[in-house]
């Protein structure tokens, strides 16, 4: 048997941890240097770029890039927008794709397997495929509100959530949940004779927390970081999102600083949000690739 | 299962009924809705009635035809010669505007190949497309191996057992939290050609003797430079559906392996491999689904350009059917895209198949 010696085993050791941080540097790097470049002039971020100055909080440090950016753009409507769109499909979704797997799952009806596997099909059909026909209905389709009757989606909070709501990832991740559920205590709340909406409500839903969580994580990633939908139904200030208001930012002669501190604005609580919830975004992101 | 507690056809409806309505409204029917468009001459607004068309729009993009040009000879039967001594060839110009090859008319030129004396020209009715199509195969055919592989070795990595390998695995994640658009506006910085990150760092790791590039200006730098940052953004998720793939295979394999003394290679092969079938499956058809989508570092970074050289299927499409207001283009380029889609994930679930 070979013996390994302390020193070895220390190298070995030191080499694994050199990799990881090596690799961990790649990744950060370029979202340490948006905060980093968020507090400073343009002309000495364009400067500190050449040596690590450019990761680094020097120099003249402000938040006068952050006021400008706010001048520049209504930056609290789109903050308001986005997380009004995301909030309301993110519970929207999870209510109509649970009560969809509860029936999938726990009752039986005519035409039930045939409907879960053509929803289950669409999960190879890429948004990006269907954009252009979605954008010809949405334009067309009816709504009654306020006005009375109307024709057209286009322009309103309604075209960036309702055409969201349901999914066929999220419907599965509810019916392979609810799968491992004990069957027990469904039949058992139905022969004290609970109804379908109440065995729902106070029998499921309360053992349901880590699909909701993870269903919400996932629904929430997707819509809070929605760029094509909204650029092309959404043309009015009034309704944009943060994603399509970066384009606010993007003109001839961009005016870097401005543009770090929007990107450090939009993106720090997602990932201040992420790295508190770490665990519970990986276990999200994992979940999808159990095979069904 | 069917028990007669759990039989109820209206309860089960009710249940299902908003999921089904909202999937066959805003998925399942845009989705044929698709199909039948590419069969029109469909705009978003039009003061003429839409008509059919058949497969007009399809025969519009996909035609491609090659010339053979002979080189222009003079009286003698000389081949003629410019001033750096290459052969001059008859405009291809002339050719598609003749009324002597009518099925030509409309065509431009995609690229040319010589053989010998003679140009091989090929002709497209629509170059724009055919760079799109060639441009978006090109990309998931090198980022679908080259992520998904990197994806493996970096679940390797945070599979071993280290103190603190939690923290390293949350910090490779961390850009698949981040928006494509803010990451893609971010890298635009990154592959500036004056100050930028990326040339300042290669210039120093030189010694001054790499000369700055213009990453995304350049017809030949831009798709790789663009491959690069997708690649960089979307690894992490394939790292953790790899992870969760490797913490089902029993540890009793590898126990059984190291006691009959099996390399790491050996380990690796005939362990972790086999017991990543369908994770192999699952993560090459998501990243090859969301390579073929490739959409917003193209409109955040190059709006296509230089030259066309990162122009994709969904950016003209995009471009067509809401820019240039023209829906039947852009959902022919939809099928087309979809059909691809379709087919790579047929052949790759071929390609994997339990082989009994």
């Amino acid at each position: 048997m070979a013996v390994i010696s302390p020193d070895n085993h220390g190298l070995r050791l030191a080499t694994r941890y050199a990799v990881l941080i090596l690799i961990a540097v790649i990744f950060i790097f370029p979202l340490v240097f948006m905060v980093m470049s968020s507090l400073k002039p343009d002309q000495q971020l364009l400067a500190d770029t050449s040596s690590l100055r450019a990761f680094l909080p020097v120099g003249d440090v402000s938040f006068d890039n952050y006021a400008k950016a706010f001048q520049r753009a209504p930056i609290g409507l789109f903050v308001f927008n986005s997380v009004l769109v995301t909030g309301l499909t993110v519970l929207l979704c999870l209510l109509v794709c649970s009560t969809a797997g509860f029936a999938f799952v726990y009752l039986n009806w005519r035409g039930r397997d045939l409907i879960l596997s053509v929803i289950l099909a669409t999960l190879i059909v890429p948004f990006e495929t269907i954009a252009i026909p979605l954008l010809l209905l949405v334009s067309k389709l009816p709504w009654i509100g306020w006005d009375g009757l109307t024709y057209g989606w286009l322009n309103s909070y309604r075209v960036q959530i309702i055409p969201w709501v349901a999914d066929a990832l999220t419907i599965f991740l509810f019916v392979q949940y609810f799968k491992g559920l004990p069957r027990e205590l469904i039949e058992a709340a139905r022969v004290e004779g609970a109804s379908w909406f109440q065995i729902y409500w106070r029998v499921v839903m309360p053992l349901s927390g880590p699909v909701l969580a993870t269903a919400a994580i996932l629904k929430f990633l997707v819509m809070y970081n929605q760029y094509l939908w909204p650029l092309i139904v959404v043309q009015q200030e009034q309704y944009r999102p943060v994603m399509v208001g970066l384009q606010y930012f993007f003109q001839l002669n961009i005016a870097w600083g401005e543009v770090m501190a929007y990107l450090t604005m939009i993106t720090v609580p997602v990932l201040a949000f992420y790295l508190a919830l770490q665990r519970a975004f990986i276990a999200s992101i994992a979940s999808t690739g159990v095979k069904g | 299962m069917s028990s007669k507690l759990t039989t109820s056809n209206g309860a089960g409806w009710a249940f299902a009924l908003p999921g089904i309505a909202l999937i066959a409204t805003f998925i399942i029917i845009p989705f044929f809705f698709a199909f039948a468009l590419s069969l029109t001459n469909q705009r978003l607004i039009s003061p003429n009635p839409t008509a059919f068309v058949g497969l007009q729009n399809y025969s519009d993009m996909l035609s491609v035809s090659v010339l053979q040009l002979a080189p222009e000879t003079d009286e003698a039967g000389a081949i003629q010669r410019d001033a750096d001594g290459s052969p001059v060839y008859p405009r291809v110009r002339d050719i598609t505007r003749s009324d002597d090859f009518p099925q030509y008319r409309g065509m431009r030129e995609w690229f040319r190949v010589h053989l010998g004396d003679t140009a091989h020209v090929v002709i497209a009715r629509d170059v724009v497309f055919m760079k799109a199509l060639v441009n978006t195969i090109t990309f998931v055919l090198v980022v679908a191996p080259l992520q998904g592989g990197l994806a493996l070795v970096l679940a390797l990595l945070v599979n071993q057992k280290l103190r603190g390998i939690t923290v390293f695995r949350a910090i490779y994640f961390m850009p698949v939290v981040v928006s494509i658009v803010v990451v893609s506006l971010l890298w635009r910085f990154i592959y500036s050609p004056d100050g930028g990150l990326l040339n300042n760092l290669l210039s120093a790791l030189s010694f001054g003797a790499f000369e700055p590039v213009n990453w995304l200006g350049n017809p030949d730098t831009a798709l790789p430079a663009i491959m690069g940052m997708s690649i960089w953004q979307a690894v992490g998720f394939h790292m953790v559906i790899w992870l969760s793939g490797l913490q089902t295979i029993s540890p009793t394999l590898y126990e059984a392996a190291e006691i009959e003394g099996a390399s790491k290679w050996q380990t690796f092969r005939y362990v972790t491999w086999p017991g990543l079938r369908h994770t192999a499956v699952l993560v090459l058809i998501v990243i090859t689904m969301q390579a073929f989508a490739l959409f917003a570092q193209i409109d955040v970074m190059t709006r296509g350009g230089p030259l066309d050289s990162t122009q994709t299927l969904v950016f003209q499409a995009v471009e067509r059917g809401y820019g240039k207001q023209d829906i039947s283009g852009g959902a022919t380029i939809s099928v087309v895209l979809f059909l691809m889609v379709l087919s790579i994930s047929l052949v790759q679930r071929w390609l994997t198949r339990e082989r009994t």
